[in-house]
Parts: C-alpha cells; sequence; structure tokens
C-alpha cells in the first residue's frame, strides 16, 4: 500500500476526490443551483405567461377578483416571508461562523415562519371557498357583481382569474412545502453538528431554493392582490 | 470565493428595507396613479427581488462569473417567452 503510485488523501464531504479543491466544489455547487432555479423560472414562468395573456383581455374581471382578496392577509404574508428569508441569511452566516446553536435556531425560526405562511394561505382559501370563488360547479360571482356595480363583469373570465389564483398560489404553497421539508432535513443535519464553516454547502443551496420561492412571491403578491385598489368613481 | 461573510447588520438592513418596500407596494396600490399603478407595483417588487438575490443569495459578493452568466440568461429566457408571446397576444386586435 505504502509504494502506491498515486496517494490516496482522505478528504471530508468539503473536498470531494474528483474537484480540485473545496472552493471549485462549492462553486460546483451553486452553479447546479442555480441552473435548477432557471428550470424553476421557465416553470413558473408559463404560469405568469398566461396570467399576462388572460389579464389583458378580461382585465375587468381580474380587477374585480383582486380587489375581493384579503390585502392584509397578503401583506402580512409577504411580510412573514421576508422575515423567513433574513433567518435563512442568518442562519447561512451562522454555519460560516461555525455556530452550531445559533444555526439550529434560525432553521427552527424558518420552518416556523413557513408554517405560518401556509397558515394564514389556507385562511384564505377557505375565505374563498366560503364565498364560493372556487373556479367549478359550485363558482359564483354574483357578489362581485354587486359589490362593483362599476364594473363590468362577465361570470366565465371571473373562473378564469380565480383559476389562476389557486394554481398560482397553490404551485408556491407546493414549493413552500417542500421547502420545510428540506429546511426540516437541515436542522437535523445541522443538530447533528454537520455542518462547520469548512462545509455547509446543503445549507447555502437549501437558502437558495427558499429565496427562490420568497422572489416567486414577491411578484404573486402586486400581480395577484393589488390589480387595482384605487377607489372606484 | 463563497467564503465571503457578510455583516449581519447589513441583512438586518435589507430585510427593512424589504418589509419597507412592501408596506409602500400595499399603500401605494390605494392611489390613483391611472395605468402606472401596475408600473409602480412592478419597479417596487423587482427592486425586492434584486435585493434578495444580490445580498441575501449571495451574488453580489461570492457568485462566480459562471454563475451570474446563468442567472443573467435565465431572465433572459423567461423575457423571451414573456415577450415573444406578448407580440402575438398582445397584437391580435390589431389585424
Amino acid at each position: 500500500m505504502s509504494d502506491s503510485p498515486v496517494a490516496v488523501e482522505q478528504h471530508g464531504p468539503e473536498h470531494l476526490h474528483h474537484f480540485v479543491d473545496a472552493e471549485q466544489q462549492r462553486d460546483a455547487a451553486s452553479l447546479g443551483m442555480w441552473l435548477f432555479l432557471a428550470t424553476e423560472i421557465m416553470f413558473f414562468g408559463g404560469m405568469f405567461l398566461a396570467y399576462l395573456v388572460y389579464r389583458s383581455w378580461y382585465y375587468n374581471e381580474f380587477a374585480a377578483g383582486s380587489r375581493s382578496l384579503n390585502i392584509w392577509l397578503g401583506t402580512i404574508n409577504t411580510a412573514v416571508l421576508i422575515c423567513s428569508s433574513l433567518t435563512v441569511a442568518l442562519g447561512v452566516r451562522a454555519a460560516q461562523m461555525g455556530n452550531r446553536k445559533l444555526l439550529v435556531i434560525l432553521l427552527l425560526l424558518t420552518i416556523v415562519f413557513g408554517f405560518a405562511f401556509l397558515g394564514i394561505k389556507g385562511v384564505e382559501w377557505y375565505q374563498k371557498y366560503e364565498e364560493h370563488h372556487i373556479p367549478g360547479r359550485t363558482f359564483n360571482a354574483d357578489d362581485l357583481v354587486r359589490d362593483y356595480p362599476q364594473i363590468h363583469i362577465d361570470q366565465r373570465p371571473e373562473q378564469i382569474y380565480f383559476s389562476l389564483y389557486f394554481a398560482m398560489t397553490g404551485l408556491h404553497a407546493l414549493h413552500m412545502i417542500i421547502g420545510v421539508g428540506i429546511f426540516v432535513f437541515l436542522t437535523y443535519h445541522a443538530w447533528k453538528g454537520r455542518y462547520t464553516p469548512k462545509y455547509y454547502t446543503p445549507v447555502e443551496i437549501g437558502g437558495l431554493y427558499w429565496h427562490f420561492v420568497d422572489i416567486v412571491w414577491i411578484y404573486l403578491f402586486p400581480l395577484l392582490y393589488l390589480i387595482d385598489r384605487k377607489p372606484l368613481r | 470565493m463563497s467564503e465571503h461573510v457578510m455583516s449581519s447588520k447589513m441583512y438586518y438592513t435589507i430585510w427593512i428595507a424589504l418589509l419597507c418596500l412592501t408596506v409602500i407596494t400595499a399603500a401605494v396600490s390605494f392611489v390613483d396613479l391611472g395605468r402606472f399603478n401596475t408600473v409602480v407595483a412592478l419597479v417596487i417588487a423587482t427592486v425586492k427581488a434584486l435585493l434578495v438575490v444580490l445580498f441575501f443569495m449571495h451574488v453580489k459578493y461570492a457568485s462566480e462569473r459562471l454563475t451570474k452568466i446563468v442567472i443573467v440568461a435565465a431572465i433572459f429566457w423567461l423575457f423571451l417567452l414573456l415577450a415573444l408571446s406578448m407580440a402575438d397576444y398582445g397584437t391580435r386586435h390589431l389585424s
């Protein structure tokens, strides 16, 4: 063994043998995650395109549907997600500094914010269910026609708005649920002490995913909630 | 390069800025700016997204040039998808 022509070095997870050095490995992981996020941008992009086309065709119905959403809960949920992004960013920093206890606390806080967002979203969806605003056989937008007599509203395109509302917020919520799962995984391994200042790539990569989901909501909020809130004449 | 540790003060500053922009965008939507309501809402959303990408996702200080190219290319793909499709759907009433 000792006269082996190639010296076999023992590496930790921070430097696997097929990478030149730890820095190259980190950069490769980050590049791979960004490539995945590029596909995610196109995944959501199709929905944003559908939204854009139908909004340009049925602006009145989109405006009325947007008014019927709860802007307070929407704004609070935006703030909740921004707070979760802060805890993620500080968590990555705690991992860089090797502060295991702080990392675990910040990851747990992120999970709490994630559940808070999903809970508030659930309350909003339930309000829509009670108002018969879920597209389908029981859909009824008579209340919108009554509330906004200044706007001409057709029932069918009104369903298109709510279909897109549920599809877009639903796909976003699915990403949140997956994100919470990832952070439960990260919390377990952080608690076990697997992440060090030399190797915290999973925290960094999981953080990129979480921030991406936050950015999707940053656009969903104005596009769905704030189409037309100005006083009706 | 990814090892660059940023001060927690910077993260808190970005967080406060994001919260302020959220309140501003919600409040401005009640003011009648005509067609500019949508423009203002999207500009604020883009500023918020940029703050998250550059600082929370470490693109400003810690990313390789190759990663930055991927990000710009991804946004360009999205632009192609939206712009070329709207060039079709947005002009159909003209014919």
